[in-house]
């Protein structure tokens, strides 16, 4: 294993624009690749840790158990945890859906909704199906958060400022224009 | 039912690659025969009900939040459903060119992404030379910075390329990711002169990168023809929007057409309106994802595929010049008839880059795109249908809308979940073929499995917008290992 430091990133209850955002570095990508080694992430072939990491990318909440222990082992597994994005930091879009008994939701998409053919009248309940949290849970309230990069999502130059401030110790000045709400 | 005794079962996860949330079982006998392999959609979000009550003009901004991938894809069905509640769809030629311009971008860049960034580690490593070889690559190659590292220029082509995509994106939503640009009957901007010519001082560029990675695609499908032939492939039906007047491919508009295995028409160029008398789709316990079927045929026989290949399958032509030469010598093939094999997928991907950038360099030269008249509105309406040929294929944006302009109903349809039934015989297809004997499975024989899912490029986080829910007793801890939260069955 090289001595550069390791960087794993996982999209969570997110979809997945926190991490076209990494990629909109573009030719930075590159460069990134001669700092850092990836461990686990979306966009390598491996299924889990490799190594202890430096840095741990965290995009989207939990939404069900398995995002549950996928972030305690991130937490277990990375010197320093990032929230990135809206959906890290408070649960995004998806918690949207907090304020909505989940039977009602259930029924609405596998019972009621148009063009539906369920003859058997179920839900899907296979094992299989990590069980969902009755509510999105931002990342912080499930394990110690040290870094958050605010947007939905953060724009690429917010990331690589932070990942080269977290990488070199250097402290990062937030700067605001870049932050949009839309 | 089989016991535990008997059944021996693997699981992938989380799978590689592949944009989105979803694992992999695959069951086997006492003997050690695979039965079966499934996809699980394993996440859910809910959008189609907690859309519910929100206005109408909000909807083409939230909803492409299920997807960050091809958010202009949602964007834009969304907005073109939206179009119809304002009365506003026949949209001025501004409005229409700047999302066809956006579109394009889309197309672009997440085409090029697939390629590059998830899909080539499996065309480019081959130890001996065979398909098979490559995609039994070691792990630590089997990512786009291990391409960067062996194919430079490729690497950073692919870069580039997707760049390009995400930059007409931003000029035309205002954002690479999640952007704001197309509004119910229109768009809030033009394009400006220096814009549309800092876009055109790169075009030729990504027109000949485009035409060598048509190259790489065609070229590695011919040349390993025998083995990619069977590889996770089955006969199906191929279902599209094709140009209402002739039949064209076109990604923005059209009709609905379907065509079965040998060419035979399915459905004939129906109204997208009517949506729900073509398609009904089926619920199964194991996954959030259901099953689509057109119900001529029924849930048994019903099933088809979308996307690139069911696009060159199901289109009569492609009215840009070089895409068009290209799709003839696709179709050679297969003698004018369906092409069914799966892994021709990334070659019918990259004639479609190519019919992008064609049509993205058209576009741009249009002086329509600096006009001014931007929206249109006309008598409301309540109920709507938006559809598009997302880069995965077709989108389905279903909603009614009350006179408060609050959203009263929302079904959404999206590309992968249409390609659901072929995905899961693709992977039983290639679980049956490759996996035999022994207790487990060697990790490169796993990669196969996640190589004829990549073929669809499946956006597996757009699947995961159904709500549903399963009893649940949850309990949650903070930090420091106090239990901060637990409920019980049912939730809410
Ligand atoms: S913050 Fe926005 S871009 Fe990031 S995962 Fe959430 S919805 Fe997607």
């Amino acid at each position: 294993m090289s001595s550069k430091a390791r960087i794993a990133t996982v999209s969570l209850a997110g979809c997945f624009g926190c991490h076209m955002s990494i990629l909109d570095i573009d030719q930075r990508i590159l460069q990134l690749a001669d700092l850092v080694e990836f461990d686990r992430s979306p966009i390598n072939d491996y299924k889990d840790f490799q190594g202890r990491c430096a840095v741990g990318i965290v995009e989207g909440g939990c939404c069900n158990e398995e995002n549950v222990h996928v972030l305690e082992r991130f937490r277990r597994q990375c010197d320093v945890l990032v929230s990135l994005g809206d959906c890290a930091i408070n649960g995004g879009i998806p918690a949207m859906r907090n304020n909505i008994p989940l039977r009602e939701c259930l029924e609405d998409a596998y019972l009621k909704s148009p063009g539906v053919y369920n003859p058997a009248g179920t839900v899907p309940n296979d094992p299989e199906l990590p069980l969902l949290l009755n509510r999105l849970y931002p990342c912080h309230e499930v394990v110690r958060i040290d870094h958050f990069i605010p947007g939905c999502p953060p724009p690429a130059d917010a990331i690589w400022d932070a990942l080269v401030g977290l990488l070199t110790g250097k402290p990062v000045a937030p700067v605001y224009n870049r932050l949009k709400y839309d | 039912m089989p016991t535990s005794e008997t059944i021996r079962k693997h699981t992938i996860l989380p799978l590689t690659r592949v944009e989105g949330h979803g694992k992999v079982t695959i069951h086997r006998n006492g003997d050690g025969e695979v039965e079966q392999a499934r996809l699980h959609i394993v996440e859910f979000r809910g959008f189609e009900r907690f859309i519910l009550g929100r206005p109408y003009w909000e909807v083409p901004v939230i909803v492409q939040r299920l997807c960050g991938i091809c958010p202009v894809s949602h964007h834009l069905a969304a907005a073109k459903a939206m179009d119809r509640i304002v009365g506003g769809e026949r949209l001025t030629p501004t409005a229409e060119k700047i999302r066809r311009l956006m579109h394009h971008g889309q197309m672009f860049q997440s085409h090029a992404l697939h390629f590059f960034h998830l899909a080539s580690p499996d065309f480019l490593f081959g130890t001996d030379g065979t398909a098979a070889s490559a995609f039994s690559a070691p792990v630590e190659q089997r990512n786009v910075l291990a391409v960067a590292a062996r194919h430079p220029d490729l690497a950073v082509q692919g870069v580039m390329m997707r760049r390009y995509g995400q930059e007409i994106i931003r000029a035309t939503a205002g954002k690479k990711i999640h952007g704001t640009g197309a509004i119910p009957g229109g768009v809030n901007k033009n394009l400006s002169l220096s814009e549309r010519d800092a876009l055109l001082r790169d075009a030729g560029r990504m027109l000949a990168w485009a035409r060598g990675a048509l190259a790489i695609a065609r070229d590695f499908t011919m040349d390993h023809l025998v083995e990619l032939t069977p590889f996770g492939s089955f006969d199906s039906n191929h279902l599209s929007l094709v140009r209402g007047a002739d039949g064209a491919l076109d990604l923005y508009d059209g009709v609905l057409r379907a065509v079965d295995k040998d060419g035979n028409r399915l459905v004939d160029d129906v109204d997208y309106q009517r949506y729900l008398e073509v398609v009904g789709e089926e619920v199964r316990p194991w996954s959030y994802m259901k099953f689509p079927f057109l119900k001529k045929l029924g849930p048994e026989q019903g099933w088809y595929r979308v996307g690139p290949l069911a696009r060159l399958n199901t289109c009569s032509f492609i009215d840009t010049p070089e895409a068009e030469a290209a799709r003839r010598t696709f179709l050679s093939l297969t003698k004018g008839r369906p092409n069914n094999v799966t892994m021709c997928y990334h070659w019918a991907r990259m004639i479609e880059l190519l019919h992008s950038i064609e049509s993205i360099r058209v576009l741009l030269e249009d002086p329509d795109l600096q006009g001014e008249d931007l929206v249109v509105t006309g008598p409301r309406r309540e109920e709507t249908v938006g559809v598009i040929e997302a880069p995965r294929g077709t989108l389905f944006h279903h909603y009614r809308v009350n006179r408060n302009d609050e959203v009263t109903l929302c079904n959404l349809i999206v590309s992968t979940t249409h390609n659901n039934e072929p995905m899961n015989r693709a992977v039983t297809r290639v679980a049956k073929d490759h996996l035999r004997g022994g207790d487990g499975i060697p990790e490169g024989l796993l990669n196969h499995i996640e190589v004829a899912i990549r073929a669809y490029d499946p956006c597996l986080s757009c699947a995961t917008h159904a709500v549903g829910g399963m009893p649940l007793i949850v309990e949650l801890h903070d930090a420091d290992g106090v239990v901060v939260d637990r409920r019980v069955r049912g939730g809410g």
